[in-house]
């Protein structure tokens, strides 16, 4: 059922601003940056600056039941170079989302789905829990299972959904886990017990969810000894650096890239066998844009020997956002419907204009997401797309390779 | 209208079912449980009725198989009254349900009980009817989408036969319906209201005096079904597989 309980729009934008860490939306002076600079922002009803003014002027209804408030991919592009420095990402749009689905408007149903599979099973791909170490089954180093075996560890290694359960990513975990043994660090996982952090449906609105994550996840963590959490999920990154210490719950955490990239000089001996590649990278929006996290992953790169290191027009803060980030990752048909395009293939031919071979990532879902885009727009074979750590596993000679 | 809805679990086919030791029913302890599909359906069908039309929505659940879960969802969802109905052991068989669950529905009055027309785990989708035969009331199954019906006492009810041949029934109340799917699919509601619900919501918890009597069907071996080595791979290039496929097609009258 459809109400108009809560706040109108202007109160609504104030309440914003006193719980973000960016600065309140009725602080917009119209400008119009956010929405010429959003990647989306010509197919959208309701760009963030459209969406501020039709909220000032109380018609946040019209907002909450256009097709465009499900199409911000959290690409941080309008955040980022918004003068009046609003939390338009982080604050606004999931925001307004909470909002839409608490009053009844009904989210596009392919992200329900999603939403259920994260509430029932903990897991955005709607796979059994008791499913989720299987990436590790027959691997070639031990994987210490701390909710089986409890015992202090340096590193703590949050798996993620897509490593654990997506056969391509698979590939990706079985090589972080080598390259961990491989450096002598004393690591583990939660095994089967580990959960989504949720930080695409904090993003989606869907914060009761959120919370009910934050809760579940403090109860494991907190049982646990550890010296910092890793995680090779960006997302994942953002969430525990920033929104879960707004519930008290504060864990050090590091992406893999930073962690890495702290490692180089123990790398370097061990990068034996050189990768005869013309690589480009892109950088993805939660470590890169948000964080300002652009020479870990290039530094780590540029150690390989072999590969040579080639930058797209845009790149570092410019990049251009993969479309999974805030639920793009399950909007596809959505976004295409409204925004008759994918994002992930303009990066794809953007990376191809470089001349590189290979599309290097430091993100779970950007492996399917450019594969995919590579497939549509036949740069299929021409362009490979693979994460930093195949790239690094392969120079350090631990086996097994991707199939693409 | 006051509209009863029954709500069961059926187990999660995302694990792998196994079959227990006695070799006469599925080991309930390594499956986890979701809500019956239909029975969803069923309950989006209710609100949907009393969103339109007014009156009260009652969920009637067995207890077991984490069924508070989906009971809190529908409580967010926006029903009125739920009735859990305590049981002793594992989930009764479908004419011991059907019992216990009229005995649980007769006391409201409801003038239209709804219950999902299947369940994976259940013979023949026979819960439906025999919840009707209980009461004593008038039964139509495999309905696709309910409506007020023109007069006050009625419903509108579409009803779905093989071959897509739909039909639309004026349905005189009191009523037992076996929904097939609701008129839009079920809604989704905000963790964050499931989560209200769970601490605001009281079950009205009951223990059930019938029992069923006799089973109807007796179990007498449960097993997985054993794979039939049927296929017939082709080889050969692709005019050669073509020409065999068309053969095949002929051979099985499937075309002329």
């Amino acid at each position: 059922m459809i109400t108009s309980e809560g706040p109108k729009g202007v109160e609504l934008l104030d309440q914003l601003g006193k719980s973000g860490d960016g600065k309140p939306p009725l602080g917009c002076m119209q400008c119009g940056l956010c929405a010429a600079s959003c990647p989306l922002g010509d197919a959208m009803e309701f760009p963030p600056r459209k969406l501020i003014l039709q909220a000032i002027s109380g018609n946040l209804e019209k907002v909450l039941q256009s097709p465009s408030l499900w199409m911000c991919v959290a690409c941080y592009t309008c955040s980022h170079r918004c003068p009046r420095d609003i939390e338009l990402t982080d604050g606004l749009w999931p925001a307004l989302r909470d909002r839409a689905m608490q009053q009844g408007f009904q989210p596009p149903a392919e992200l329900q789905e999603t939403f259920e599979n994260v509430f029932k099973y903990g897991n955005t791909l709607g796979k059994s829990p008791r499913q989720r170490m299987d990436w590790a089954k027959d691997l070639d180093v031990r994987v210490l299972d701390l909710s089986k075996e409890p015992r202090p560890v340096d590193v703590l290694w949050l798996v993620g959904c897509y490593p654990s359960y997506y056969p391509r990513n698979q590939v990706v975990a079985r090589a972080f886990a080598r390259i961990l043994t491989e450096l002598g660090i004393s690591w583990g996982v939660l095994g089967t017990k580990e959960k989504a952090i949720g930080e695409c449906d904090r993003m989606f609105g869907e914060e009761g969810l959120f919370e009910t994550l934050v809760e579940e996840n403090r109860k494991l963590l907190d049982h646990q000894r550890f010296q910092k959490l890793v995680v090779l999920d960006p997302h994942a990154f953002r969430a525990l650096q920033n929104f879960y210490p707004r519930f008290g719950a504060w864990y050090p955490v590091e992406h893999y890239t930073t962690f890495l990239a702290e490692r180089l000089e123990q790398l370097k001996p061990l990068l034996v066998k050189p990768v005869e590649a013309t690589a480009t990278y892109h950088d993805n929006c939660c470590v890169g844009r948000r964080c300002g996290c652009y020479d870990p992953p290039r530094s780590l790169l540029q150690l390989i020997p072999g590969l040579k290191l080639v930058e797209m027009t845009r790149n570092r803060d410019n990049a251009l956002c993969c479309g999974g980030g805030g639920g793009g990752m399950w909007l596809d048909a959505h976004i295409v419907a409204h925004g008759g395009r994918r994002l992930s293939d303009e990066r794809v031919r953007q990376a191809a204009d470089t001349g590189a071979t290979t599309l290097a990532v430091s993100c779970p879902y950007e492996l399917s997401r450019f594969e995919d885009a590579a497939k549509v727009t036949g740069l299929e074979g021409r362009l490979i797309v693979r994460d930093i750590i195949e790239l690094l596993a392969e120079s350090m000679d631990l086996g097994e390779r991707s199939n693409s | 209208m006051n509209i009863a809805v029954v709500i069961r679990q059926v187990p999660d086919l995302i694990e792998p079912l196994e079959v227990d030791s006695t070799g006469m029913s599925l080991d309930l302890g390594s499956a986890s449980f979701i809500v019956n599909e239909s029975d969803d359906h069923a309950l989006e069908q209710a609100i949907l009725l009393k969103e339109a039309g007014g009156g009260t929505v009652t969920v009637v659940a067995l207890d077991y198989g984490d069924v508070d879960n989906t009971l809190y969802t529908a409580a967010a969802k926006g029903v009125d009254r739920i009735v859990k109905i305590s049981l002793d052991g594992a989930p009764p068989p479908p004419h011991a349900a059907a019992a216990m669950l009229a005995e649980a529905i007769r006391p409201l009055g409801a003038d239209l009980a709804l219950v999902g027309v299947q369940a994976h785990n259940e013979l023949e989708g026979v819960l439906a009817p025999l919840l009707a035969a209980g009461l004593g009331l008038p039964y139509v199954g495999v309905i696709r989408g309910v409506k007020a019906g023109a007069e006050a006492g009625t419903i509108s009810a579409c009803k779905e036969f093989p071959g897509a041949v739909m039909a639309r029934l004026t349905v005189k109340l009191p009523a037992v319906l076996g929904i097939l799917g609701a008129e839009q699919p079920p809604r989704y509601v905000p963790v964050s209201r499931i989560r209200a619900a769970m601490k605001s919501t009281q079950f009205e918890e009951q223990t059930a005096a019938a029992t069923g009597g006799e089973p109807l069907v007796a179990i007498r071996r449960l097993y997985p079904p054993a794979p039939a080595a049927r296929a017939e791979m082709l080889a050969g290039s692709e005019t050669e597989v073509a020409a065999r496929i068309a053969a095949i097609l002929r051979e099985k009258g499937l075309v002329k």
